[in-house]
Parts: structure tokens; sequence; C-alpha cells
């Protein structure tokens, strides 16, 4: 099969569900063997993306790409490439572990000994090879959740699609995950688009984010091209005698301050674009603060995404 | 395609064994329909068992009632257990998933009459042994293999038409029982609702009947029956309808 640069391509894809309109020509792309991470609220359209990327809604209008093919005339060969976890795991319950990705692996004819040798390699490197026998359906969450994941990678797919994958998993078991889906990434050049509500996750995680707001694309980009667009800069000032509230009024009345607030006896401060940190501390010193140390943060994704969220409110 | 169907037989098959959560007392149900309907009643009927026409209205309509839940289960429940989404999600066709998931009923019901109309043969044969070696007249045989399997089809797309507008599996299976009872009550209301003379006109037509010719005639019916809904369950069963579903 050819190989791409470009796995998923997207170009003014719209759908509506009656008067609802899910999808308002959102375009972007995904370059082969890196992580993309989609981003948004419930109900931004998220889930109906992903859906018609993998053939399983028309669009009303726009086209997409997927691995080079269209998911509507080739839907078949673009399912055949790709690997999903949805919205739900999509275990069968009253099927053990070894019976839910054995049946998955005939779906995917994957030949015997090579099924057997998957499954194994898998169920593994999740931790739940010994618990294979057991019926899913007595499963916590996150034990779900991981053999979901293991599913959607059975065949080895060169395109994953993963809807919230960390969801119900503990922070040791989302670090595993993370760090394989990153290998997968940069080792076998499997392309990874998923969908997020963990900011932190998208930003450790993904080489591009979109944001996505009532099925409106407001950003896509590298996480750190998202950061620069906001040239806002936080400050964090340890010490004593910060916490007058004069002090912080007169701080919040002056132009280059965004915000500033008392967290946890230290003070923060979103200063606005241009604001020397500098002039600030001198501003405190001379009004009777002691200050022992200064930190000057970078935007987070999440301050990114927030900020984006509050414009398209506006 | 055919390769494909037999993994969802075989895996809708594998969830009705663990239908009540181990393979023990699935099986254990199983074995309890087949030894009264393998063991029992050809016991309590004797070689009758094998040479009754009647029987053969039983066989073909014994595995309607099983087929009912498993259809309503491998459609209306998968998607309300949120696998089917998933299953859509594949590399399997719509036609292979829905064939499957037919085959699969049709394959439980279905076997399971005729694993009970073999059973039947044996237990009458131990049960009487002076009457010699006895087996089903071969044409009321092949109308019992025929007819049920015929039905059966019928009833499993039936099902999946009615599992396809239900919003649960519970509530797809109380219509299906509805469409039952329906099919069942509707000779007992006729005999209510006609004339007397009509009904004994009927009773005259159907004492007199030639009987190899109904049965041509009504299995040709079916067959008919079947293709026709077999064709529009192909044309509904749509992932991109599906979904929206």
């Amino acid at each position: 099969m050819e190989t791409n640069a470009i796995a998923v391509k997207v170009e003014n894809l719209s759908r509506s569900f009656g008067s609802i309109e899910a999808l308002k020509g959102i375009s972007f792309e995904i370059p082969t063997g890196t992580v993309f991470g989609l981003l948004g609220p419930n109900g931004s359209g998220k889930t109906t993306t992903i859906r018609l990327l993998l053939g399983l809604l028309e669009a009303d209008s726009g086209r997409a790409e997927v691995l080079g093919m269209d998911p509507i005339r080739q839907g078949g060969a673009v399912r055949e490439a790709c690997g999903a976890l949805l919205e739900h795991t999509g275990l069968y319950e009253r099927l053990t572990a070894l019976d839910n990705l054995e049946f998955y692996g005939q779906v995917w004819h994957l030949p015997k000994a090579e099924r057997a040798a998957r499954i194994e390699e898998l169920l593994n490197s999740i931790g739940l090879w010994e618990r294979r026998k057991e019926v899913v359906g007595g499963w916590s969450r996150g034990m779900k959740q991981k053999l979901a994941v293991a599913r959607a990678l059975l065949h080895r797919p060169r395109l994953v699609f993963l809807d919230e994958p960390t969801a119900g998993l503990d922070p040791v078991a989302s670090a595993a995950l993370r760090e394989d889906l990153l290998r997968l990434a940069e080792q076998s050049g499997v392309t990874v688009f998923l969908t997020t509500h963990n900011l932190a996750e998208a930003e450790k995680l993904c080489a591009r984010v979109g944001v996505l707001r009532e099925g409106r694309l407001l950003a896509v980009g590298a996480p750190e091209e998202l950061r620069g667009r906001t040239s806002a800069q936080r400050v964090e000032i340890y010490g004593r005698k910060l916490d007058s509230e004069t002090m912080l009024a007169q701080l919040n009345a002056l132009p280059e301050v965004a915000a500033a607030r008392l967290v946890n006896q230290h003070l923060v401060m979103d200063l606005k674009e241009n604001a020397d940190a500098a002039d600030l501390v001198r501003f405190l010193v001379m009004r009777g603060a002691d200050v022992d140390e200064v930190r000057k943060s970078g935007t987070s994704l999440e301050e990114v995404f927030l900020a984006l969220m509050e414009e398209e409110k506006k | 395609m055919i390769q494909d169907m037999w993994t969802i037989i075989r895996k809708d098959i594998r969830e009705i064994v663990f239908n009540r959560g181990t393979a023990r007392s699935g099986l254990l149900s199983i074995l309890v329909v087949i030894g009264l309907i393998g063991v029992y009643l050809p016991l309590q009927t004797g070689p009758e068992w094998l040479t009754n026409p009647v029987s053969m209205v039983s066989w073909a309509w014994l595995p309607v009632f099983l087929v009912v839940s498993v259809v309503t289960d491998a459609i209306a429940g998968e998607r309300e257990r949120h696998t089917l989404e998933t299953l859509l999600a594949s590399r399997l066709s719509d036609r292979a998933i829905l064939l499957g998931k037919i085959g699969a009923a049709v394959s439980y019901g279905w076997g399971m009459a005729m694993i009970g109309v073999l059973l039947g043969v044996v237990t009458v044969n131990i049960a009487h042994p002076e009457e010699g070696l006895l087996f089903y007249q071969p044409g009321l045989f092949l109308g019992m293999v025929v007819f049920s399997f015929l039905v059966t089809l019928l009833m499993s797309t039936i099902g999946v038409f009615v599992s396809l507008h239900a919003p649960t599996a519970r509530v797809a299976y109380q219509r299906m029982s509805f469409v039952m009872l329906g099919l069942f009550l509707a000779p007992t209301i006729l005999v209510q609702v006609l004339p007397a003379e009509n009904v004994a006109a009927v009773g005259a037509f159907l004492r007199n009947i030639n009987l190899p010719l109904a049965a041509g005639i009504g299995g040709a019916l079916l067959v008919v029956a079947d293709i026709v809904l077999i064709t529009l369950a192909l044309a509904r069963f749509q992932r991109t309808r599906l979904i929206l579903d």
C-alpha cells in the first residue's frame, strides 16, 4: 500500500444532525507517524470527527482523506488499516479477555500462531496476561480500558483512533500508555489520533493538537505554537508581607497586570503582553514586601485552551 | 465473507453459552432444553413420536422460541452494551456482520432442534427395542429439517428488523414475543370469529389436504418470504444508518 506523508487530511468537513451543526467546516492535516490530539469540551464534535474519518458517518460537505483513501467510498480499506477505541470500550463483557482479543484477531484475519503471539505480547505489556481467562465484565474500568487499547493495536494498524484512551486509568497506567503510544509513533511510524480532556497529557504526548468547540476548530498546531500565540506570562512571587489587600488592589490596578491573586501564601500574577516582571518586583519591594523568590512560567496548553474557549464565547 | 460470517457466528454462540456468566450454567440450560425435547417428550410419546406428522409442526416451531432471545440480543443487545459500534469500526462488511448474526441465531435454534430430532430417535429406539430399528418417515424427516430451518430463518430475519427499531434488547424481545403470540393466537381467534360453517369447511379442507403438496407450497412461500426479508435487511443494515440509530 502507498505510504503517504499525510495520514489524515480534512478539508471544510461539516456534519449536522437535524438542526444541530456538529461540525462546521473543519480543516486540518496529520503527518504520518505523529500523535495528534483533538481537544474540546463534551459535545464539541470530537466523536463525530472520528466517526467521519472511519466512514461510520457521511459528511454533509467537505472532504476527508485517511491514509490516502476516501473514508466513505473506500470505507472497508480505511477500517482495515485503522484501529479504534471509541467512546466506550466495546468489550464483550460476558467473554474473557482472551476471547475478546481472539475474536478481534480473527476479525482481522491474523494467522493463528501470529494471533497467539501478539495477544500474549499485548497482554504482557499491559500486565493482564495472568488474568486472560477472566470474564471481562467483573474488571475495573481501568483494566477494561487497557484491554480495549490492546484490542485497538492488535492488528498493528497504521493509524489508531483513541477516544479518551486514558479515561479511568491510574496515573502509572496512564504514563505507561503514553510511553507506548509515543514509542508506536516514533519507532513503528504509526499515526495516533486521540481525543482527550486531559490537557497536560496532550501537552506531553501530542506533536500537534486541534482545539474544537461547538463544531468549530479554533486552533491547530504544535502545543508550543499554540502557547506562542499567547504572549502573556505568569509570575509567581514567594516571600513575606505579600498578603496585604491594599497591595493586591494596587497590583490589579496596574495596566501591565492582567490579574494578581494570592495562592497558598504566594502571589500569582498574570502579566499582559510586554510587561516587565522586574518592574513589578521593584514595585512590591518599595511597598515593604520581602521577596525571597520569583518564578516565571510560560503559558500551559491548558491556559491556551481556556483562553481560546473564552475568546470563542465572546 | 464466509470466514467473517463464521467468526461472528462463533463469537455470538460463545456469548450465548456464557450468557449466564459461566460456561457451565450456560451449557446446563442448553442441556435442559435438549433433554426435554430429545429425551423426555419422546419417552412420553413412544414410537408415535417418529411417525406422527404433528411432530413435524412441533419441530418447525421449537427453534422459533429459541432464536427470539438470541437474535434480539445479538443486535439490540450489542447496541445497548456499546459493542456494536466497535464492531462496525472494524474491517468487517455490513453484510458479513448481518449474515453472521442471522447465522448465529439460526445455528443455535435450528441446531438445537436437530440435535433434539436425532436424540429423539435414539431415545425411542432405546426405550422400545422390541419395535426394531425405528426412524422418522423419510418425507417427514425431510419436512422437519427443511421447515424448521426456513421458519427459524424467517423469525431471525424478523428479529433483525424488530431489533433495529428497538431501543433495548428487552424491548426487542417483548416486541418479538408479541409477534409470536400473534402468530400462535391467530388460528384460535379465527376459529372464534369465523362463522361455524366456514370453520367446518376449513377443518374438512385440512383433513383432506394433500400433505406433500401443501408442504411444497408452504415451503415455497417460506423461501420467498426469507429471500425478501433478507434482501430488505441487507439494504437496511448499513453502518452509516446504524450509527444514527
